[in-house]
């Protein structure tokens, strides 16, 4: 919302004084890759600890060329996608019935709000022993770890939808039903994109602890295969992914925001 | 040709209440009130914070139950509030038209804002309208439901003097075009003078004066008529013209009830319960 307000003030800054500004941002980081390009060059550092970012592109290049990149690439998107559909969902089913009926608040909310204080990634052992080593235990991880932001941006978004408009929307006559699904509903949604948000963040974290229980496909099982062989570049490539997915994702829930939330003066253009 | 009173009309009262008790705890806020609305009366409602009057309004809006006494109320009742209360993620004309049945429900939002004087803003959203076109947008959300009883809660309350003065007119206006029963709650003694043929002042959640507002409309404010009643409401309302002080309120608030000696005679556990 600041920037939003930043770019519109009347006294911008014109586009030269912008792109310097630009630059000396950039400049820190690009300085540190050079440094960086220039001692792994130079034998200051081993390649076996790290090794050049040029190195990091080649890797990257041959890992796109032979294709091996999409197949992981496609293996953990569908882990993430089938975990999140599962977490999403459940999330949203509890914090409705929580959200809009006292006895199913009564019924759920002390439980979830117990349960989410249990750190879900402390729970892979007793995925593995449940649910063996295959996709069932990384897509039941980031469904766990999904489902709370989720539950609980959902269930306080539906309890503060501004109670004297629902007020005055009650003397209109709509059934309660209407009254949910035209009024409470869509009240709710900027508390459950904030969930999503932070559900994707956790989707993203959930699947790099679970790739690395005995898998033999994904990003995960990239990065663990290429630390026997002792190829600093792949792991490299393999975080790069990671952050670059991550970013994405946030990426679609900004624009989503952006349709969904039109009514907001921040996003209204006149 | 203004001079023609609104209709008083003979047929039964629209709204019918009679021995209403409303009990916050401690105290009655509602005590055995009774009231008469009749079709197309415009009747000002007055009476110091407090006096129980928004808990009647309340009561007729259905907002707040009954649990003694009687309240017949028409079908067709509408409420505009001391805020717009508009849904903010729809555009004002789905407002206008929310809840509304008729399968031509679009084209009556489109003539109820056009009414309003809001046609050009029936595709705005309503958090870029001002603070008077929203209130217009609930006065026209009011309207398209054709309302036999319509329920103002201070409406005018948070609007700048001129918006006020113009809603005002408007309110007038489309109380003449349509002549529903119109129950205006308000602490302005001139708004009451200025709009209502009748002035109902409460008082100890019971009304304690209902005096008629005989005068020719359009009514203005130096108007001999207008400063002999404005008197005898301020002095209803325990305001003390010539001193422009307020004398120690001869009827105390409903609601500290419980601070003199006769609250004491309550059950303990309603004694204890804080004051609202």
């Amino acid at each position: 919302m600041t920037a939003t307000t930043a770019t519109t003030t009347p006294g911008r800054r014109s586009r030269p004084i912008r792109l310097a500004a630009g630059l000396r941002r950039c400049a820190v980081p690009l300085a540190l890759l050079v440094l960086w390009q220039a001692s792994v060059g130079l034998g200051w550092i081993s390649t076996r600890s790290i090794p050049s970012p040029s190195q990091v592109l080649v890797a990257f290049w041959e890992l796109t060329a032979s294709g091996e990149l999409a197949v992981h690439l496609l293996v953990s998107l569908g882990r993430v996608s089938a975990g999140l559909a599962i977490g999403v969902s459940a999330g949203t089913l509890c914090a409705l019935i929580a959200g809009l009926s006292r006895r199913g608040e009564d019924a759920l909310d002390a439980l979830l709000q117990m349960l989410r204080t249990l750190p879900h990634l402390a729970l892979v052992p007793l995925f593995i022993l449940w649910f063996g080593i295959g996709e069932t235990p990384k897509i039941a991880l980031v469904a766990l770890g999904t489902a709370f932001p989720i539950y609980l941006n959902l269930f306080a978004g539906i309890r503060t939808v501004d109670a004297k408009v629902v007020e005055a929307v009650s003397t209109l006559g709509l059934t309660r039903w209407e009254l949910i699904a035209q009024v409470i509903l869509p009240g709710a949604l900027p508390a459950f994109l904030t969930g999503l948000r932070y559900a994707l963040g956790v989707a993203w974290l959930s699947l790099v602890v679970g790739e690395q229980i005995n898998a033999s496909s994904g990003i995960g099982y990239l990065a663990m295969t290429a630390r026997e062989f002792l190829r600093t570049d792949v792991i490299i490539v393999a975080l790069i992914v990671y952050a670059i997915l991550g970013l994405l994702a946030d990426l679609i829930v900004r624009v989503v925001e952006r349709s969904a939330l039109i009514w907001r003066p921040a996003f209204i253009k006149e | 040709m203004s001079h023609a009173l609104p209709r008083v009309p003979a047929s039964a009262p629209v709204v019918t209440v009679r021995g209403l008790v409303r009990n916050f705890g401690n105290g009655n806020v509602l005590d055995g009130l009774s009231l008469d609305l009749q079709p197309g009366s415009f009747t000002a409602l007055l009476g110091r914070s407090g006096c129980g009057k928004s808990t009647l309004l309340r009561t007729l809006a259905k907002l707040d139950p009954a649990p003694e006494g009687t309240v017949r109320l028409p079908d067709a009742r509408a409420v505009v509030f001391q805020e717009p209360r508009l849904v903010p993620w729809m555009r004002v004309l789905r407002n206008v038209t929310l809840g509304l049945r008729h399968p031509d429900a679009e084209a009556r939002g489109l003539a109820a804002l056009a009414e309003v004087g809001l046609s050009h803003r029936a595709r705005a959203w309503p958090l870029t309208l001002s603070g008077g076109e929203a209130q217009r947008a609930a006065l026209a959300r009011a309207l398209v439901r054709e309302p036999r009883l319509l329920l103002l809660d201070e409406p005018f309350a948070a609007l700048d003097a001129l918006t006020r003065l113009r809603m005002q007119g408007l309110v007038e206006t489309l109380w003449r075009a349509h002549a529903p029963a119109v129950l205006l709650v308000t602490h302005d003694v001139d708004e009451a003078l200025l709009l209502a043929d009748r002035a109902v002042v409460m008082a100890n959640g019971t009304i304690a004066a209902d005096i008629p507002i005989p005068l020719a409309r359009p009514r203005r404010h130096g108007d001999p008529g207008f400063i002999a009643l404005r008197s005898r409401l301020l002095a209803e309302l325990g305001v003390d013209e010539e001193h422009l002080a307020t004398r120690e309120p001869q009827r105390a608030d409903a609601r500290t009830n419980s601070a003199k000696p006769g609250g004491y005679g309550l059950p303990a556990g309603a004694a204890a319960a804080p004051s609202l």
